[in-house]
């Protein structure tokens, strides 16, 4: 019998709302299947178990607020689990894998992935390696039965099979807080990754989450009030009083507004009385979403923070004449309906993915510190949202994908990150980041490396420009790309290795 | 197509793209990319819409006829 608990999905994470069930009692799940979506105060995002067997009762109900390690669901391992062939995970058309074999100590092979040697790869073909990567089996760790060594879907399935054991959430590269232990730990700000953040943002304050829950329900800023519970901590008896001491707040409800708007016990003051709205927008901006917005700003700036506080960063720049493969690009896409068109950006991650594959001392994790190189390539990309703030979710397995199969994942990534349905190992995985601000118009960008990844890279528009070719000068679309890496985990002279690779790459571009 | 039609079809695509835009803002000097924050994903998205909305179809080498908002309604009253 194994447990679906609240997963951790971001370092500062305490707790989550769950929103939405994507499974039922009776239902039989695979490893890696999306059983739940969960809101943090960032963005919704879709979990997969890690257990397999079949869901025999839901714990939690859509609309609870649970912290992370709460079990929001058992699930029963059969015997029979393993054998017949995977369900597709989700209900949505593009499927990616839904979690890779992290290098992490506890488990045999990644130890030697750990020491740095990438030729070790077993030959595994990219479906199977994605069928492995959805079930969480670690292809170098298996024995392949398939000509020349290599590892076949049979291969996958005994070993997802075998591991078919009860075991707890593993491995994010971010340390999973234990239910109540480690939380403690890191409210006490042994760890800088969010307790105090560098900027103006108030501390963090300790509450239950009923207690934040019913704060944010009435628009009460926990910060503002004096908690009587333990160390100082917020309860739900201090904002109820606070409830009852405010003016009543009635915002107009939106999709996203939480349900609850009428108050519990308003004493005297009328509706009328409202609270200034934040922005001092017409329409009153509600709780939600400004509160959303807020919660966003302070994580990005907290991570920002700590980024520069913890990482040597070294840039290095080169300018890349991309005459190649925009033509090669314009000749592919004659002809091509508008939704199968690529981008120029999609022929940029792809040199970017494939120069990281070559060049691990740019793609991979710092841990407890030491570096942690992974095999695959899993490419963030910073999406700016909208309505400000950005996100970095991965392109899974960028370095295997062909450029249609890239340019439609980036686009179905893309607008999930705005419309707010990421899963979590889109969240939690990234390995390298990309961001990539031509279409805003400028030519370059040094940009702060997202930890615990170890380098970003950046790259500016792209714009003709003049070029010096055989003694003559002319005009040339080119781009300026950036990089920007970690100084305890490789020097100038590899992070030049890779950026002129990139480069490389780019002028063969029938080659990516 | 006459321009008011070409207008309307160019808003409601406009609205699925970037649903935060205020109709006030798609004013006809309103450039995509500067001013309403549409990048190159966003523009494929809305060329796509436009398309099955209106049957126009872009080709790549008439995207820089729609760097404005009137230039997005313009092109789809002469092709539509």
């Amino acid at each position: 019998m194994g447990e679906f608990r609240m997963p951790a999905l971001g370092a500062d994470m305490e707790e989550g709302t769950l929103v939405e069930w994507l499974v039922k009692p009776g239902d039989f799940v695979h490893r890696g299947e999306l059983v739940a979506a969960v809101d943090t105060d960032k963005s919704v995002i879709e979990v997969e178990t890690f257990e397999e067997g079949v869901v025999a009762e839901l714990l939690a109900q859509v609309g609870d607020v649970l912290p992370v390690g709460a079990p929001l669901a058992r699930i029963t391992a059969t015997p029979a689990s393993g054998g017949p062939a995977e369900k597709q995970p989700v209900r949505r058309p593009v499927r990616r894998p839904a979690r890779q074999p992290a290098p992490e100590p506890t488990r045999a092979a990644p130890a030697e992935r750990a020491a740095g040697i990438p030729g070790t790869a077993v030959p595994v073909s990219p479906p199977v390696r994605q069928f492995a990567h959805r079930v969480g089996v670690d292809t170098a760790a298996i024995a392949g039965t398939g000509p020349g060594g290599a590892v076949t879907h049979a291969d996958v399935e005994r070993a997802a099979a075998a591991q078919a054991r009860p075991q707890l959430e593993p491995e994010s590269p971010h340390p999973a807080p234990e239910p109540t232990v480690k939380r403690q730990k890191q409210a006490r700000g042994a760890e800088e990754s969010g307790r105090t953040p560098a900027l103006a943002a108030p501390a963090h304050v300790r509450s239950s989450p009923r207690a934040r829950k019913l704060a944010r329900e009435h628009g009460i800023d926990l910060a503002m009030l004096t908690g009587t519970g333990p160390e100082g901590a917020v309860t739900e008896a201090d904002v109820n009083a606070a409830i009852t001491a405010t003016p009543v707040v009635t915002p107009t409800a939106t999709p996203t507004a939480t349900p609850a708007v009428t108050p519990e016990a308003p004493p005297a003051p009328p509706e009328s009385a409202e609270h200034p709205t934040p922005a001092g927008a017409p329409t009153p901006a509600p709780d939600a979403a400004t509160a959303r917005a807020a919660g966003l700003r302070r994580a990005i700036g907290t991570l920002m923070a700590r980024s520069k506080k913890t990482i040597p960063h070294y840039y290095l720049t080169t300018t890349i004449d991309l005459r190649a493969a925009t033509a090669w690009m314009e000749t592919a896409n004659v002809g091509r309906p508008i939704t199968s068109r690529l981008v120029p950006a999609v022929l940029l991650l792809k040199a970017t993915a494939l120069a990281a594959r070559e060049t691990p001392e740019m793609n991979g994790y710092f841990v407890d510190d030491e570096f942690r190189p992974s095999v695959p390539v899993h490419l963030g990309v910073a999406v700016a949202l909208r309505k400000g703030g950005i996100v970095a979710p991965a392109i899974l397995d960028a370095d295997s994908l062909s450029l249609d199969d890239m340019m439609e994942g980036l686009r179905d990534l893309v607008a999930r990150a705005r419309g707010g349905r990421l899963q979590r190992a889109e969240m939690a995985e990234a390995t390298l980041t990309v961001t990539n601000l031509g279409d805003l118009g400028v030519d370059s960008v040094y940009g702060v490396i997202y930890p615990p990844q170890v380098a970003l890279v950046g790259f500016g528009r792209v714009a003709e420009q003049p070029w010096a070719h055989d003694g003559m000068v002319g005009v040339r679309p080119a781009v300026t790309a950036t990089l920007s890496a970690d100084h305890r985990v490789s020097d100038g002279m590899r992070g030049a290795r890779f950026l002129s690779r990139i480069d490389e790459l780019l002028q063969e571009p029938e080659g990516l | 197509m006459n321009t008011d039609d070409a207008r309307v079809a160019v808003q409601a695509a406009f609205a699925q793209v970037a649903p935060d835009l205020d109709a006030a803002e798609l004013i006809d000097t309103a450039r995509l990319r500067q001013d309403l924050e549409i990048d190159s994903l966003d523009f494929l998205r809305l060329v796509e819409t436009i398309a099955a909305s209106t049957g126009v179809d872009t080709p790549e080498s008439d995207y820089p006829q729609l760097a404005t908002v009137g230039g997005v309604v313009g092109y789809v009253a002469s092709h539509g």
